[in-house]
């Protein structure tokens, strides 16, 4: 057994501090960590689907791996309680807010008016401090979804839960044992501090930067000395760094599964030979998580609440925000570990599926951290001494830009879908293009040449000996509900500032823009071109987005969107309910620095 | 003085006349409309105008010699946006009980590109020598490979005018040990005997640092550093039987909130 997050980073500031007042904190608190353990967190879902809950918001001290927050909750827990619902029933939840500021929930994923989607500003003023909201809806969908707070940085600080809904119909995945896998984060470094030192530095939470004791390695790996040398020079030029994973990584965070830290190991039971499924949501903050479970196959049978064609994998992603159903059979009475390291690889989640209580299961070393490559900087697939001097930094992009109905193609010809369009004389799709994002204050580069990565299953799982989920990989299992075509399609540049820590989109933050205007029943294409070099899961709050991955009919209804560095992908909009709805990047303190839209249908 | 406000004043109107220079035509998600979004309760759903304060002593050590050891700061604080931000800096040197190079700033920053910062405001040198004020204008920010650099003009209260560069690189030599080579250069129009200034390049502080961050925030190191002064200031000071250059050994922190 390993206590990595404590070996990791070295001696933070906040680790020394905590690591002095751990003792003494946990002896004067009884058991504050026991919530942790609570039946609420266990993973386990409600035995019968209820129509009406209640919500209870309020502080609650706790304390994990050494870390205790004063943290807004919802139930006393966090994750807060797990809430399962009927497909087709009317539900009411009553929150009630015993905190001394304003709260909200929103219910991530499900369809809902927009008076009750929860986005203060949006759909209400929000819960003030005493009060009660009940939100009342009909759903429409089942799967699993969660939901969490929108009101400042209250998520951020663990104000979250899982959400099953149960279809009417007979569940095609139903199986002998269904546990829910919440996975997050958790830090007693409070949310404002975090953003202000990403103010003044950057990389400040960033311990794996390449350094004078790493270049042998780095020149091994590229061949030469020189080549190494070049590489980083070419970086730097561009003032950026390849080693730029997360923004905040293990050096604060202890990743955490159903409220779990790694040494308290979570377990779900088995009897062997049954089929479990696991419901991965990833309510982290910051994180994406690569999962797998050594030994054990995984079928993903469902993504973003809907049920998909079932695709064997030995790892998959999930970005902030996505659920990812997946059902396994073990068949030997042994632990199997279940193991989602971060994607910086500065820490890692881990629980046990085990046939008794107690067993523990050895966990994997974790995977190299991921470098970023010139693919990530837009450069398409060029190699890195070709591109840079190509990488156009701050000249003007105009004899890039295309006009007219072939604005859908893409750069290089490699969307067919826009070629076909102009052959096939469909009707003329009107193209809201920005054209290329201004280098500005808020803007640092500019993907030359985005390409297709829906086919990539990310940054560090590329060839890495297992069966990593793609998003081409992801098919419904019915048509979509609205096969229009799209009578017009809106690019989006997903922008941003590292060194000033800023994020928007078409170079402009939140506060300097305008809505974005559907007609209500409009059939709308996003693109989105990610002009920066990080993921950024895009949230479309209260409207599906059906991501075009080349499954024609059958393309997944998703919630969250993974937009890849370097990447341009599209997807379908059915503007059916009206209203205004939250768009954003949920990576929180993107989303909160700028990078949010409002959609406005009407 | 009146010169000095007169360049303040040219300098923020300059500033200022930089805001947006690349206005895109409409497109979805883009330029704010005529009539705004009502919110709700008039609660914004994304907080991306905050304001922050943050400062650093980049320099904060002794600088020792046999004869007695100086103590060094050179820090700056600021506070503000990410457009607009006021800034304090501040640097000096204290001799046997006397103080020198005091240089104090307080300047009006806009943020101008990706990497760069505009500046305008008052220079006041406030030591044991001769009190001076002076306008200041200049840019700072990230040049090309990372290194962070400084340029910034000034005209004084008596109508002479000066200059400093100022740069600095980050060397990481692990994620935690870092060295950090420095150097700021002052030229002046005229010389200022009382203040020990040359006319042309008239001193140069510099140091090799090499610190260890225990936390991003507090990094003790340990220094190389120069100090000196170049043609004719060396003269004046020679001429002032005052020390025209020395190497020192040097222990300080760096640390920042």
């Amino acid at each position: 057994m390993t206590f990595p997050s404590r070996i990791r980073g070295g001696l933070t500031r906040r680790r020394f501090v905590t690591g002095l007042g751990a003792g003494g904190l946990l002896a004067s608190l009884p058991r504050t960590s026991h919530a942790f353990s609570s039946k609420a967190s266990s993973g386990i879902i409600p035995p019968m689907p209820s129509d009406r809950w209640d919500l209870k918001i309020g502080h609650t001290r706790i304390s994990l791996d050494g870390k205790t927050m004063h943290a807004p909750t919802a139930g006393g827990t966090v994750p807060g309680p797990i809430l399962r619902f009927k497909q087709g029933d009317t539900v009411s939840i009553n929150v009630t807010n015993t905190l001394n500021e304003p709260t909200s929930i929103h219910w991530h994923g499900i369809r809902t008016p927009s008076n009750m989607d929860g986005v203060p500003g949006l759909s209400f003023s929000g819960i003030a401090p005493g009060e009660t909201f009940t939100y009342r809806f009909k759903l429409h969908q089942s799967g699993t979804y969660w939901y969490h707070s929108h009101s400042g940085m209250q998520e951020a600080m663990g104000l979250y839960g899982a959400l099953v809904i149960d279809p009417r119909r007979p569940d095609p995945n139903a199986c002998d044992r269904d546990y829910v896998i919440f996975l997050g984060e958790w830090t007693d470094v409070m949310p404002d501090d975090i953003v202000s030192n990403l103010k003044m530095q950057d990389d400040y939470y960033v311990f794996r930067q390449r350094t004078a004791a790493s270049f042998p390695k780095e020149a091994r790996e590229a061949g030469s000395a020189g080549a190494a040398l070049a590489d980083r020079l070419a970086w730097s030029k561009m003032r950026m760094a390849a080693t730029d994973i997360a923004d905040v990584s293990g050096a604060i965070y202890t990743y955490t599964l159903n409220g779990h830290a790694p040494d308290m190991n979570w377990s779900g039971l088995f009897r062997p030979g049954e089929k479990v499924r696991l419901r991965f949501i990833n309510g982290s903050t910051m994180t994406f998580f690569d999962v797998r479970i050594p030994g054990l196959e995984m079928l993903v049978v469902q993504a973003d609440g809907n049920d998909i064609e079932p695709v064997p994998v030995d790892e998959f992603r999930i970005g902030v925000a996505e659920t990812y159903d997946v059902i396994v059979q073990p068949k030997d009475e042994r632990a199997y570990a279940i193991f989602a390291q971060s994607e910086d690889r500065t820490g890692y989640a881990r629980g046990t599926l085990a046939p008794r209580e107690g067993m523990i299961a050895p966990l994997p070393p974790m995977d190299p951290r991921p470098v970023r490559t010139m693919v990530d900087m837009g450069m398409g697939n060029m190699k890195p001494g070709e591109s840079m001097k190509d990488m156009d930094m701050s000249g003007d992009m105009s004899g890039m830009k295309m006009d007219g109905d072939m604005a859908g193609m893409d750069m290089h010809g490699m969307d067919m879908k826009g070629m076909d369009m102009s052959h096939m004389a469909m009707p003329k799709m009107e193209v809201d293009d920005p054209g290329p994002p201004p280098i500005n204050v808020e803007n640092q580069m500019r993907a030359m040449m985005p390409i297709d990565r829906t086919g990539s299953p990310g940054d560090g799982l590329e060839n890495n000996g297992r069966r990593v989920l793609n998003y081409k990989q992801l098919r419904a299992t019915r048509p979509g509900a609205d096969l229009r075509p799209p009578t017009r399609e809106i690019i989006l540049h997903l922008t941003g500032n590292m060194e000033r820590y800023i994020w928007g989109m078409n170079g402009r933050k939140f506060s300097e823009s305008g809505p974005i205007r559907l007609k209500l029943g409009e059939r709308v294409r996003f693109t989105l071109i990610n002009d920066t070099m990080m993921e950024h899961p895009i949230h479309l709050h209260g409207l599906w987005s059906e991501l075009e991955n080349g499954q024609g009919d059958y393309r997944p209804y998703k919630h969250t969107i993974i937009s890849q560095p370097g990447s341009k992908l599209s997807y379908l909009v059915t503007a059916d309910t009206p209203g205004m709805w939250a768009y954003h990047c949920h990576l929180m303190y993107h989303m909160d620095l700028g990078m949010f839209r409002t959609v406005i249908v009407a | 003085m009146k010169h000095a406000l007169s360049l303040t004043v040219l300098a923020l109107a300059a500033l200022s006349g930089t805001a947006r220079a690349d206005q895109p035509t409409y497109h979805a998600a883009d330029a704010p409309e005529a009539t705004p979004v009502v919110y709700i309760g008039n609660i914004k759903p994304a907080m991306d105008q905050g304001t922050w304060l943050h400062g650093i002593f980049n320099q904060l050590e002794g600088r020792y010699a046999p004869g007695g050891t100086d103590f060094r700061w050179d820090g700056e604080a600021w506070f503000g946006g990410d457009y607009n931000k006021i800034w304090l800096k501040s640097e000096g040197t204290l001799e046997k009980g006397r103080l020198s190079d005091g240089d104090h700033e307080l300047l009006y920053t806009r943020s101008i590109s990706p990497y760069w910062n505009l500046q305008g405001g008052v220079r006041m040198d406030l030591d044991d020598g001769p009190t001076r004020t002076w306008g200041a204008f200049g840019i700072e920010g990230l040049a090309l490979y990372e290194f962070e650099f400084g340029a910034t003009a000034y005209v004084s209260d008596r109508g002479r005018f000066a200059a400093r560069i100022e740069g600095s690189y980050d060397f990481l030599l692990t994620n935690r040990l870092i060295l950090q080579p420095q150097a700021e250069f002052n030229f002046y129009t005229k010389s200022d005997a009382g203040r020990q200034a040359g006319a042309g390049l008239s001193d140069v502080d510099a140091g090799l640092r090499l610190r260890y961050e225990l936390w991003r925030k507090f990094a003790p190191y340990v220094a190389v550093t120069y100090s000196g002064y170049l043609t004719q200031a060396r003269r004046i000071a020679h001429d002032q039987h005052d020390d025209t250059g020395s190497v020192r050994f040097s222990l300080g922190v760096r640390s920042w909130f």
